[in-house]
């Protein structure tokens, strides 16, 4: 039917090494979740703190990180920072870009999430004498990320497969990276893409299940 | 400072970039939701059981990086030997890509649909393409089309990958722009405004329609 002969075993000799990309890929990915967490969080409570700047910064960066692609993030993090004489790695660019998306996606996830809790709650907490901080800190926080966590492991997925981004700005060590440069040397396009495509659905679909047991533990009552 | 070799013709180059990133996505877009609401009524259809194979392939496409469908679909093509251009191929890519999406949207919005609402429509003589055709589509349209707006956005964004097919879209102009006038910000910065004032109208439209439709 058609004249080209699949070599699989050249695909398969790449394992190891390819196997070695993708734990620079999940490295990256929950390196840039724990970074975006944090930055998500700090933006909920810039927005929550009704300082007109504050709140105009964080929904600045929440607008600037959900209206322009992934991709151009990460060209800005290695190209435009080049400007103001910051030069980042590959790998550090898109820590950088994936991390800024994320913190974006989160901190709106985290403002859906504050909707559903009511605010008569954080009344009650205050006036039990407690700071605005310490409310937010042992009686909305709590609750925001137990119903933030399902959009948050869709997040982490999406991480996952962002982290291929990093190819177009010269990574060569994640799992994207590594095949790109097997297939470099040996033109078997199709046959080493296809068993990373197999790599990083195995690992979504770990990491998902992975979730799914972990929010079963944590949120049972 | 603020003096820049970029010429009139030089925006004129990125205009025509925004309008390749514009082309592939209404192509997409229109493609993938003509296969998603297809495939989105087989699966509400069949039942989760006897839906199980669509329901994988499509997961395929939702768990895999899209610039490595991109790759596989360009290599594939190739390989069949069916000599599609660039375009071509990113728009089968995208569209596959946009379907595996859009299946969730349409059989979430017809499951939205209460069943005694169609068991009435049914009982008043209604055909099964009636019932689709007058209850279900303008109900199920209301819940769907803010998660509708917000994936059509997701494929413009996700649409700069097609450069890695050597496709000129608004990203890959402004690279070439870059490596030519060496001022990497101010073009990336003119760039990002293009991608923010396509996307940022339409996202708060989607916004505004979910607040709207979701009281009632």
């Amino acid at each position: 039917m058609f004249s080209y002969n699949f070599h699989w075993n050249q695909a398969f000799k790449a394992l190891p090494q390819m196997l070695e990309g993708a734990l620079v890929t999940l490295q990256i990915a929950l390196l840039s979740m724990a970074i975006g967490l944090a930055v998500a969080l700090a933006l909920t409570l810039f927005r929550l703190s009704g300082n007109r700047i504050l709140n105009g910064f964080a929904t600045a960066w929440v607008e600037v990180a959900r209206n322009t692609p992934a991709l151009f993030q990460i060209y800005m993090a290695h190209f435009g920072l080049g400007n103001f004489g910051i030069h980042l790695s590959p790998y550090t660019a898109l820590l950088v870009g994936i991390a800024f998306n994320n913190a974006g996606y989160l901190a709106e996830n985290f403002r859906g999430a504050l909707k559903a809790i009511p605010d008569t709650q954080t009344r009650a907490g205050r006036s039990l004498g407690m700071t605005p901080l310490q409310a937010f800190r042992y009686i909305v926080m709590p609750q925001m990320l137990r119903i933030a966590f399902l959009p948050a492991t869709n997040q982490m997925v999406w991480a996952i497969l962002m982290t291929s981004l990093g190819v177009t700005v010269g990574m060569n060590t994640d799992l994207a990276g590594v095949t790109q440069a097997l297939n470099a040397v040996s033109f078997r396009t199709f046959e080493f893409f296809a068993l990373a495509a197999v790599i990083y659905y195995v690992i979504a679909k770990a990491v998902t299940l992975a979730a799914r047991l972990a929010a079963t533990r944590m949120f049972r009552y | 400072m603020f003096d820049t070799a970029l010429t009139l013709a030089d925006l004129g180059f990125l205009a025509k970039g925004a309008a390749m990133t514009l082309a592939v996505t209404a192509v997409s877009v229109l493609a993938g939701t003509v296969l998603g609401v297809v495939f989105g009524v087989i699966r509400n259809q069949a039942g989760p059981y006897w839906s199980m194979p669509i329901t994988f392939l499509l997961d395929i496409f939702r768990s895999v990086p899209l610039l490595i469908q991109l790759v596989l679909g360009n290599a594939l093509q190739s390989i069949l030997k069916l000599g599609w251009a660039p375009f071509t191929t990113s728009c089968v890519v995208l569209s596959l890509y946009t379907a595996a999406y859009c299946t969730e949207i349409v059989r979430g919005g017809i499951s939205a649909v209460p069943a005694t609402t169609r068991r009435a429509a049914r009982s008043l003589g209604m055909t099964w393409w009636q019932d689709m055709r007058y209850i279900v589509a303008p109900l199920a349209t209301r819940v769907s089309l803010p998660a509708w707006i917000g994936l059509t956005l997701g494929v413009m964004k996700d649409s700069a990958l097609v450069l890695w097919l050597g496709l000129i879209e608004l990203l890959r102009a402004s690279q070439i722009l870059v490596t030519r006038l060496q001022e990497p910000l101010f073009i990336l910065l003119i760039c990002g405004a293009i991608y923010f004032i396509i996307s940022f109208p339409i996202a708060r439209l989607g916004g505004y329609l979910e607040r709207r439709w979701s009281n009632d």
